[in-house]
């Protein structure tokens, strides 16, 4: 089950909500590459994730068709989670199944043929994520938004290591977004994050823009855009800064 | 003509699958007719006319509503091809889980909601593991872990189904599901069911009300397990 390297993932441009062409296309991303998704909620964003995560070929409402290594993907590599090539972080943030975080994990590595012992690993690194520890007898359905997203963000990293991560509105969630990027994107992964935080959206190399369903423009990050970025992350580390502190029930005293 | 039974628990999305796919099927060129099978009360045939193909329902009322389905089968499949259609789609209302109303030619397509949790595989019976075709709904509500999780679930129970996931919301899904249908064989003369029907007929079954335990009368099984006929 050896798969070539991904070296890029083409989004070949399909049709509108009202069946017009699109505007944009193609899109090509490269491995190492962030590329966001922006555009008004409804708009469609969510549905080019699908198309992605399911590697369309002109067989979704949109008509868009997916290649990597600009090549169509083998049918067998679309559906069996043990040869996927995609992983997502959704935007749902709470668990439904009725299950201890021990008992999921394992059975999650096992859907993927991978090994078990792997759950304190993940547990570990989600700690790493989120101020409230993670324990693996927790049921998954107690945990916090913030809980759950650091482990679903931990899952992603070690256990579905895939090549093109997916990544769906990642700053609802109360944990260290930057460092969860950084986890995830890993080296030489093809990462496409949908968002509407600045910093996120910013990290990005390029941005798709939808509207009404369609691909409508492709904006490169230019350069004063990557200096504004640098000075939201700082006042954005800071916000997590006094959220920790008041988590702690500590007094905030740092200067404006 | 072709068979396909979709069956499911309620609220599955089962009606929602099932109208994308017809869309599909349609836009191939296909004729399907469709029969939509309830207990009491259904306003779902409002929702596939607009597609205008024939249309039937049936409420199965004082009968076991998969019962129902089994003994119309014959009566469905000469109806379709009367108005023509050369696919009968047949959705149950499927509701004790104890049967499967799927003969052995059929496309047996169960629609399956994620949200209820990776247990849910494991206490859906004959209508799961007998399916071919297995349909995940509502996966976007649920991370792509618990999602992988489920399947693994689902393939446990019926190593040998066809997953397929499926949005009754933007139509994902639909297109497989059209193209798996167009390639499946026509049915063949003297269907058989591939599960067996539940054999305990009790009072209760013809219309016995009282509760206390002295007025029942069949095959009755006991709160701890332990089966018995009881009767003439």
């Amino acid at each position: 089950m050896t798969i070539n390297p991904i070296s890029s993932l083409t989004i070949m441009g399909g049709v509108d909500k009202d069946g017009k062409d699109e505007p944009v296309r193609y899109v090509e991303i490269v491995a190492g590459e962030i590329v966001g998704i922006v555009g008004p909620t409804g708009s469609g964003k969510s549905t080019l994730i699908d198309d992605i995560e399911q590697l369309a070929q002109a067989d979704t409402p949109t008509g868009r068709t997916i290649l990597l290594n600009g090549q169509r993907p083998d049918e067998s590599i679309r559906a069996d989670p043990r040869r996927k090539l995609v992983a997502q972080l959704s935007q749902k943030m709470h668990f439904l199944a009725d299950m201890t975080v021990e008992e999921f994990l394992c059975m999650h590595a096992r859907s993927r043929g991978k090994d078990e012992s792997l759950f304190s690993k993940i547990v570990e690194l989600g700690n790493t994520l989120t101020g409230e520890p993670i324990y693996p007898k927790d049921h998954l359905t107690s945990l916090s938004g913030g809980q759950s997203r650091a482990l679903m963000t931990a899952d992603i990293a070690v256990i579905s290591d895939s090549p093109v991560v997916l990544i769906d509105e990642v700053e609802n969630a109360g944990i260290k977004k930057q460092e969860a990027l950084k986890l995830l994107a890993g080296e030489g992964k093809i990462v496409v994050v949908v968002t509407h935080d600045p910093v996120l959206a910013l990290m990005s190399s390029r941005r798709i823009v939808i509207r009404n369903g369609a691909m409508v423009n492709l904006i490169d990050t230019s350069h004063q855009e990557q200096e504004i970025c640098t000075k939201i992350t700082n006042v954005d580390n800071w916000m997590l800064s006094l959220r920790e502190t008041i988590r702690r029930g500590d007094i905030v005293e740092d200067k404006i | 003509m072709k068979l396909v039974v979709l069956a499911g628990t309620p609220g599955a999305g089962k009606t929602s699958v099932l109208l994308h796919t017809i869309k599909s099927l349609i836009s191939d060129d296909k004729k399907p007719a469709v029969v939509k099978v309830d207990c009491l009360w259904t306003d779902d045939d409002r929702r596939f006319k607009k597609f205008d193909i024939p249309v039937h329902v049936g409420l199965a009322k004082d009968m076991c509503p998969d019962h129902f389905t089994i003994y119309n089968t014959e009566e469905m499949m000469n109806w379709a091809d009367e108005k023509g259609a050369d696919i009968l789609l047949n959705e149950t209302a499927g509701l004790c889980l104890r049967c499967a109303p799927y003969p052995d030619s059929c496309l047996a397509i169960c629609v399956i909601d994620v949200t209820t949790g990776p247990n849910t595989p494991l206490k859906v019976g004959p209508l799961l593991t007998t399916a071919d075709i297995v349909v995940m709904t509502k996966s976007d509500l649920v991370s792509q872990a618990e999602r992988e999780v489920f399947r693994e679930r689902v393939l446990e129970v019926n190593p040998g189904c066809k997953i397929v996931e499926a949005n009754g919301l933007t139509g994902k899904g639909s297109f497989e599901l059209a193209d798996i249908i167009s390639k499946w064989p026509d049915v063949g003369d003297d269907m058989v069911l591939r599960y067996s029907p539940p054999l305990a007929i009790c009072s209760l079954c013809t219309g016995e009300n009282r509760v206390a335990r002295k007025h029942h009368m069949g095959v009755l099984r006991n709160l701890d397990g332990f089966m018995e006929y009881k009767g003439e």
